[in-house]
Formats: C-alpha cells, sequence, structure tokens
C-alpha cells in the first residue's frame, strides 16, 4: 500500500498487535470531560466520511445531549458503494485504530452499547475484529468502568446480508431489528430515537479512526493539512483503468490529474480518461478534460459534485458511456428497497429509455423524459439511494449531451 | 423435515435469543446447514413458529437480503460482480468464459447441483477488478488462465468450505 500522507493510516504498515498498547489519542480522552473531547474535534473541522460529510464535532455535540441508559454508537461498516473499498482496508488494517475511535466517540456522548456494524462481504475479517475486541476487553478499555471514566461500553459486531441500502443510517438500524433494510421517517432523528428507539450515534468507519486519529496528534496536526475549508486529509479509493488501483490517504488539495497520473501512475494502456466517477456509482461524472480540479469540498461545491466517500473511478476512452449509464442503472433498480414509487419505477424507467438510446431508436419523447423521470427522482424519492440514483445521468445529460443523445440525432 | 434439523434449528435459536431481533445472525446460520446455500419453507416455517413471529416476517427478511436464499443453489454459488468498476475492467470475457466451462448461463445452476452462476453487486474488490466470489471468498485480478486455473480447482472438489 502506497501512502501519500499517514496521518490516519500511520499503523498501516505495522504488525497488528505485535505490541498491543492504548492508544495515546484513547488516554488522551480518558482524561478530558466530554465537552473537551467535542471541542477537540469541532477544532479539527472533521466531517463525515460516509458521504454526507456533516461536521462531526456538531454530531457529536447533538448527540450528546440526550441521555439515556442504554446507547447505542454504531460504526457503519456497511461499505455497499461500488468503487469503494477504503473501510475494508482500514478494517485490515488498523481496526483497533477504528475501534479506539468508537471507544473515544463513547466516551464524548456517554454510549454504552457500540456496534460495527459489518457488511456480509467483509465476513471475512470477522474473526480478527473479534481477536482485537477481546483483547481490548483483557485491557479493559472495553467493558466496565473503561480507564477509570466511570464509563460501561462495550462493542460487538453485527454482520448484514448483502443490502446496498443499509448504508443508509435508518436502514441499518432496522436490519439490526431483524427486519428488512427500508429507511424510516425522519423525524424522529436517530441521534434520539434510533436503534429500539435509543438514542443513537451512527459514523463511517474512516470518521472514527480519523477521530483517533485527531486525539492522537492533536487537531493542529491535522489542520496543517489540507485547505482552510477542508482541513486534514482523506481516504480515497481510486479504481478503475488505473495501473495503481488502491486505497490511499491524500491530503485535500490534491488535483484530480496529480490523483490519477502520481498516485495511480497514469491511465492503464496509456489511453486518455474520458471521465471519472466522483463517490461511487451514487456520483456525478466529470469529464477527462475537466481534471484540473483539487480534490476538496469547496471546490467540488462549484461544480455541484458531491464528494461522496471518497472513490475515484477512472474510466477510459474504450467505455461507451451508455453502456456504463446502462450499469448504473441497472444496479440501482436490483438495489432499491421499492418503499417509493419515484425510485422503485424510476430506474426501471430509466433503463427502458437508456436501452433504446443504446440501439439508438428513442424517440423525441424519449430525450425529454429521460431527464424529468431522473429529476423525479432526485426530488421526490424517499431516501438519500433514489435521490442520488440518478445522479451520474444527469451529470452525464449535463456535461456531455451529444455523447450520448448523439444517435438520435442521427435517426431523427 | 427431520427431526436433526428440528434440534439443529433449535440449537442456533437458543444460543442467539428468541426475539425477532436476532432473526438475521440465525437466518445465517440456519442456511449454512443446508449444503445447498438455501433455506427450506419448511425449514422457515418451524424458525418461525419456534420464534414465536409470524411466518411472513421471516419470508420477509429471506427475500429482501441477497445473502439469503429461498431456492436450492449448487454447493459452490459463484458470484460475478456487474458493478461499474469491474464492467470497464472488462469483465465479459470473463462471464462467456465461466458460462462455457460451467455449461450454465447466469442466474442458472448445473444439473448436477455443483455450481451456481449469479450476478453480484459490488462487494468492494474494485482495485483488484474484474473479481469474482465463490462460497464467499474473493478471487480479484482476474483474466482467462486465472479463471480457468480456479474453475478447475472447484470442478475438481470435494469443496465443503462453508459447510
Amino acid at each position: 500500500m502506497k501512502r501519500i500522507v499517514s496521518f490516519i493510516t500511520e499503523n498501516f504498515e505495522k504488525e497488528v498487535l505485535e505490541s498491543f498498547e492504548i492508544s495515546s489519542g484513547l488516554l488522551r480522552a480518558s482524561n478530558m470531560t466530554e465537552d473537551e473531547i467535542i471541542e477537540e474535534i469541532s477544532l479539527s473541522g472533521l466531517k463525515g466520511r460516509g458521504g454526507a460529510a456533516y461536521p462531526t464535532g456538531k454530531k457529536l455535540a447533538q448527540s450528546a445531549v440526550f441521555k439515556s441508559d442504554v446507547k447505542y454508537l454504531i460504526c457503519n461498516a456497511d461499505e455497499g458503494e461500488p468503487g469503494t473499498f477504503k473501510d475494508r482496508d482500514l478494517l485490515k488494517y488498523d481496526a483497533l485504530g477504528v475501534f479506539e475511535g468508537m471507544v473515544i466517540s463513547a466516551l464524548a456522548v456517554r454510549a454504552t452499547d457500540g456496534i460495527l456494524y459489518l457488511r456480509e462481504e467483509y465476513s471475512f475479517l470477522i474473526d480478527e475484529l473479534e481477536n482485537i475486541l477481546s483483547q481490548m476487553r483483557s485491557k479493559k478499555i472495553l467493558g466496565h468502568n473503561i480507564l477509570d471514566t466511570g464509563l460501561n461500553f462495550d462493542i460487538s459486531i453485527f454482520s448484514g446480508a448483502g443490502a446496498y441500502i443499509c448504508g443508509e443510517g435508518t436502514s441499518l438500524i432496522e436490519s439490526i431489528e431483524g427486519k428488512p433494510g427500508r429507511p424510516r421517517n425522519k423525524p424522529p432523528y436517530t441521534k434520539e430515537q434510533g436503534l429500539f428507539m435509543k438514542p443513537t450515534l451512527l459514523n463511517n468507519v474512516e470518521t472514527y479512526a480519523a477521530i483517533n486519529a485527531i486525539m492522537k496528534n492533536g487537531y493542529e496536526e491535522f489542520i496543517k493539512y489540507g485547505t482552510e475549508k477542508s482541513p486534514g486529509t482523506k481516504l480515497i479509493s481510486l479504481c478503475g483503468n488505473v495501473n495503481s488501483p488502491g486505497t490511499y490517504e491524500i491530503p485535500f488539495g490534491v488535483t484530480l490529474k496529480e490523483i490519477i497520473e502520481k498516485i495511480g501512475n497514469g491511465v492503464k494502456n496509456e489511453r486518455n480518461v474520458k471521465f471519472v466517477q466522483i463517490g461511487g456509482i451514487s456520483g456525478p461524472l466529470i469529464l477527462g478534460k475537466n481534471l484540473d480540479i483539487p480534490f476538496t469540498y469547496e471546490d467540488f461545491d462549484k461544480i455541484d459534485v458531491s464528494m461522496g466517500s471518497g472513490a475515484i473511478l477512472v474510466v477510459d476512452d474504450q467505455t461507451d458511456i451508455l453502456d456504463f449509464l446502462d450499469a448504473v442503472q441497472a444496479f440501482f433498480k436490483h438495489e432499491s428497497c421499492g418503499k417509493c414509487t419515484p425510485c422503485r419505477e424510476g430506474n426501471r424507467q430509466l433503463l427502458n429509455v437508456l436501452a433504446r438510446m443504446r440501439k439508438g431508436i428513442e424517440t423525441e419523447s424519449d430525450i425529454v423524459n429521460i431527464e424529468r423521470i431522473a429529476k423525479t427522482m432526485k426530488y421526490a424519492s424517499f431516501c438519500g439511494l433514489g435521490q442520488t440514483a440518478p445522479t451520474a445521468l444527469l451529470s452525464a445529460i449535463k456535461n456531455c449531451p451529444e455523447e450520448i443523445f448523439r444517435r438520435g440525432e442521427q435517426h431523427a | 423435515m427431520d427431526k436433526s434439523m428440528k434440534d439443529a434449528v433449535q440449537k442456533i435459536v437458543i444460543k442467539h435469543g428468541v426475539g425477532k431481533e436476532f432473526l438475521l445472525p440465525i437466518l445465517k446460520e440456519v442456511q449454512k446447514l443446508n449444503k445447498y446455500h438455501y433455506i427450506p419453507q419448511d425449514v422457515s416455517q418451524y424458525m418461525a413458529k419456534y420464534m414465536g413471529i409470524h411466518e411472513s416476517e421471516v419470508y420477509e427478511v429471506i427475500s429482501f437480503y441477497a445473502e439469503f436464499s429461498e431456492v436450492p443453489r449448487g454447493e459452490n454459488v459463484i458470484k460475478v460482480c456487474d458493478s461499474t468498476v469491474c464492467k470497464v475492467n472488462d469483465n465479459e470475457e470473463l462471464i462467456g468464459l465461466l458460462e462455457d466451462v460451467l455449461g450454465i448461463g447466469m442466474g442458472e445452476t448445473s444439473e448436477n447441483k455443483k455450481f451456481s452462476l449469479e450476478f453480484s453487486p459490488c462487494f468492494g474488490a474494485c482495485d483488484i477488478a474484474p473479481a469474482i466470489r465463490i462460497n464467499g471468498e474473493v478471487f480479484g485480478n482476474l483474466n482467462k488462465e486465472r479463471l480457468e486455473e480456479i474453475l478447475q480447482y472447484y470442478k475438481e472438489g470435494p469443496h465443503e468450505k462453508n459447510s
């Protein structure tokens, strides 16, 4: 694994558990008040790394308000976004750091029960994860009265059963409760009534890993990386037609071009980049000619692109964009939970129109309808799945209509 | 459904607890009791009755999650990622090879019940795309030669990795 910076991924090359030491970040947090921990995370400017980019400090503060005898703290390792695998590597190379981040967060919000929701596809990690948890218990950093803080907190692992939708917080909670993973109505918000209707804090794997690293090194060290509005570092999952795909930690501010050329060692077979898809299958496309954009929240905002989980899928000029969009929509048709009409029916209809477009027999009303259906999904779907399912398509319509409507013109 | 199966199901339920919230872990283990990676209807009916929950609640969960099946599959379940990353890494020729070597199409089970071929959404092996999963184990960076070797290995069986 090649690392550009190693703030969060510091332990990736160490022999796991050769010398099991309690992290200095956890020791530090155990001597701080709840407010002090939350303040430290707030000052770091850390944002949720699962995709929503909600300020983590704010989330912790909002969660801390709700007192309860049972309070859940969930780590979302249902990393189902195609193109994303950074959480897999975090759990493979430094699960202890992730768990320590969970304990630090538990100290901040006084949580009692931690759950790692691990996607079924990552079941091969379970034995090692359980091993680390039991070592943590023997070191008394899990269990009764952790590090003499008076907090009782333990972590268990819940294995998912294969459903993309369960990456959505409330669907994940439904799934733990033994139900199909369909999203809940909000409010009530999970911070107040989440799992088993108890206050619940839910964060992505990388967010907990970052909390641990920030607590260990201090927020001042974290904000030395990145830009003013995107402080710190981010893990990216670089994949597709690049020579060196993989998980990399980068400081914010590196351009997409640099990421592809310097980190990914360029496009395979020296071809050109047709487009990249950002943030996974629910993300937009950025054309090959626009890759000078820095990887920051603020620069992405300007072109209406959401960073998502940090996936960067590089696609070369051999791929037909309509074939690609068809694969995207087929994925969402399969993964739609069926609860709301825009998502359930929208994906089917988009696939119908795309099938005609690929054959070059689309009608004029298809061209109007495809955008109408996509926008209806974006604005009227119940949860993030349906809302983001047409993102790639809409970005293609906006950025390169000539590529996708070309056949219609020929046949008009 | 014979007594030994009933006992096995009971044992699993007792281990986890009778609450509905244990349904997913229980179903995972119950499915492993079956060589053909599925949960027969009489088993899920018995399970529901034993746990005191409605049959439809169990069926709803089985049908919702990709890991569970209500119909028999092959002894070796081969899942082929058909998401975007594997697509742009030319997984098409692998699919053709799988179908040729196994003599079945995608979504089918071979007559001798040795193999099932299924499409799967992304399983997080994009850095080693194109990839497949056989009985849960991931094989990546595949080309025709490597895939042929792997299939040969599984064809020669017996392989009871998941049982």
